[in-house]
């Protein structure tokens, strides 16, 4: 568990960025994913680049969900869940028999399509919330924590007043922006979105996606969307998947432009999904 | 849409939501009805001999009832240290670990038992410990009181900590946090309130429990010292003054009925107001 730890502390603040590292970030090898007898994922290949964001597209029930929890082993709180193939964090492989899930999640965070900020507790409380409960006690590092996330996030000049009111005071985008402070605040080395927008008004949107390209610069972030303005605009990378199928996978101009394969095209230019 | 059919709707929808209404003022109604009788019958044997002396032999005048309220008092306590860690814990096994045929025979199992006649329980303890060590006890009416509880505090537990979205807990296992953690920390302190009011339903069940008492705390004119020795409790005060010939005890029986009542409602506003969510609206 240590072996795998030390790799979770990059210092985003670092002046001097290490130059990407020639390993990708994610890297899934024959990847399929069931959930009972059903395949949800079949035979996935795919390397998701560092400090770049990758964007998830495709149909409702395409696998892109899974696929994505399937980076933070997220798709085992299903019972019924079996994977085969194998996924790799800048090369350990996460599925390894003496990797716990706890570990992975602490390297890979996530933020849902709709706000979760907990209830019982303050702003402040919400951010550290992953470092508290993972015995972290040092009230200094933990308010620079704070502070740190909150920045990161775009939303420290908006609370930083009223840093111990309830967090479901705050509006809709807001809370998001919140959830995406909490999953900074453990400093994971890549960032799952799923659809973290979907629910939010356009302005809060664009705020997001704002921070989507801010962000990338210390993180890697992988992100599901319904909405191909979103993905043309925010990612680098894109992914097509249909059926549980990786159809099309490249830079994301090429695959909005000039994309090979048919079934790709036909969904980027809306006539399918 | 005729301005007929209109009026129709309106006075259908007038009367249904009448209806609701007496329904609902039902309810309250018997509660109301049992409070005023308590009070008239029973405030004017309500003194300060009543909380502080032992009863009197029978056909002198005054004493009280100090024994019994202590007495019922420990037995809640002493029950819920038994009943609320069980049922809590065994409520947090249905609903956070997933293990169907075993959760599935749990369940019907607390089922059952919410059904048992409660002089049944006083039985199965009677023969189980009363027997063994020979002689009624506060011990052997705490256990009834607390097996009483588990069932019931087990259901609510599991109810509540169902109502607490998904989302909670894949944000928090999300950040790497122990599931163990994320259960205490999160979901627990998430379904907080309630799991109180299921502890506070079972603990006003068992307060006023009679029959089981009678086969294990059995009672006592006097003080008790030790956990092996019988106690007095309020429910069967009142059944043994109620069932007596006497006026004075009469009176004392409804005024130990109108403080039974007082004292499960004083704690329920207690813990409730020690627990109270400090983000809560006022108001609400």
């Amino acid at each position: 568990m240590d072996a795998l730890l030390p790799s979770t502390m990059p210092n985003a603040t670092a002046e001097s960025k290490p130059a990407p590292p020639a390993v990708p970030a994610v890297s899934a090898r024959g990847l399929s994913i069931f959930f009972g007898n059903k395949a949800v994922l079949k035979n996935v290949t795919i390397d998701i680049a560092a400090r770049a964001v990758t964007a998830i597209i495709g149909p409702s029930g395409c696998g892109k969900s899974t696929f994505l929890r399937s980076i933070n082993r997220m798709h085992e709180l299903n019972p019924d869940a079996r994977m085969e193939g194998e996924i790799r964090l800048f090369g350990d492989n996460i599925y390894s028999r003496d990797v716990e899930p706890v570990v992975v999640r602490r390297r890979v965070g996530m933020v849902f399509q709709k706000s979760n900020p907990f209830p019982t507790m303050s702003i402040a409380e919400n951010v550290t919330v992953g470092l508290r409960l993972n015995g972290l006690r040092d009230k200094k590092l933990l308010t620079e924590r704070t502070e740190q996330s909150l920045r990161m996030a775009a939303l420290w000049d908006e609370v930083k007043d009223r840093l111990h009111a309830p967090a479901i005071s705050l509006s809709g985008g807001q809370q998001q922006r919140l959830c995406i402070a909490r999953a900074l605040a453990v400093q994971p080395e890549v960032l799952l979105m799923d659809e973290p927008a979907s629910a939010l008004d356009p302005l809060a949107t664009q705020k997001i996606e704002d921070l989507i390209i801010e962000l990338k610069k210390d993180y890697t972030i992988v992100i599901v969307t319904h909405n191909m303005q979103q993905a043309a605009r925010s990612s680098d990378f894109t992914a097509f998947f249909y059926l549980g199928d990786l159809v099309e996978f490249g830079a994301t101009t090429r695959i909005f432009t000039n994309p090979t394969q048919k079934r790709t095209e036909d969904y980027v230019t809306g006539r399918f999904g | 849409m005729t301005a007929h059919n209109h009026h129709w709707r309106k006075a259908k929808n007038g009367l249904m939501q009448s209806l609701t209404c007496v329904c609902a003022v039902l309810v309250i109604l018997p509660l109301l009805l049992v409070f005023f009788q308590l009070v008239a019958r029973g405030a004017s044997s309500l003194n300060w001999a009543f909380f502080t002396q032992l009863p009197k032999p029978a056909g002198e005048a005054g004493g009280g009832m100090a024994n019994a309220i202590a007495g019922t008092f420990v037995l809640m306590l002493l029950a819920s240290t038994l009943g609320v860690p069980v049922g809590v814990l065994g409520g947090v096994f249905l609903s956070e670990y997933s293990h169907r045929h075993l959760n599935w025979w749990i369940r019907f199992g607390a089922d059952v038992i919410n059904g048992v006649p409660s002089i049944t329980w006083g039985m199965v303890v009677y023969a189980l410990m009363v027997l063994p060590m020979k002689g009624f006890s506060l011990l052997a009416g705490a256990v009834v009181l607390g097996l009483m509880m588990i069932p019931l505090i087990m259901r609510t537990t599991e109810e509540v900590l169902q109502l607490v979205p998904t989302g909670y807990r894949e944000a928090a296992l999300a950040l790497g946090i122990a599931q163990w953690r994320v259960i205490s920390q999160i979901v627990l302190r998430t379904a907080l309130k309630g799991i109180i009011t299921g502890v506070m339903l079972a603990l006003a069940r068992v307060g006023g429990e009679t029959a089981p008492l009678l086969f294990t705390a059995f009672g006592n004119a006097y003080w008790t010292h030790r956990l092996t020795e019988p106690v007095a409790a309020l429910p069967l005060q009142i059944f043994n003054y109620a069932i007596s010939p006497y006026d004075d005890w009469h009176r004392q029986a409804w005024a130990g009925a109108l403080v039974l009542i007082l004292l499960v409602s004083s704690i329920n506003v207690c813990v409730r107001v020690l627990t109270r969510d400090r983000f809560a609206k006022r108001g609400s």
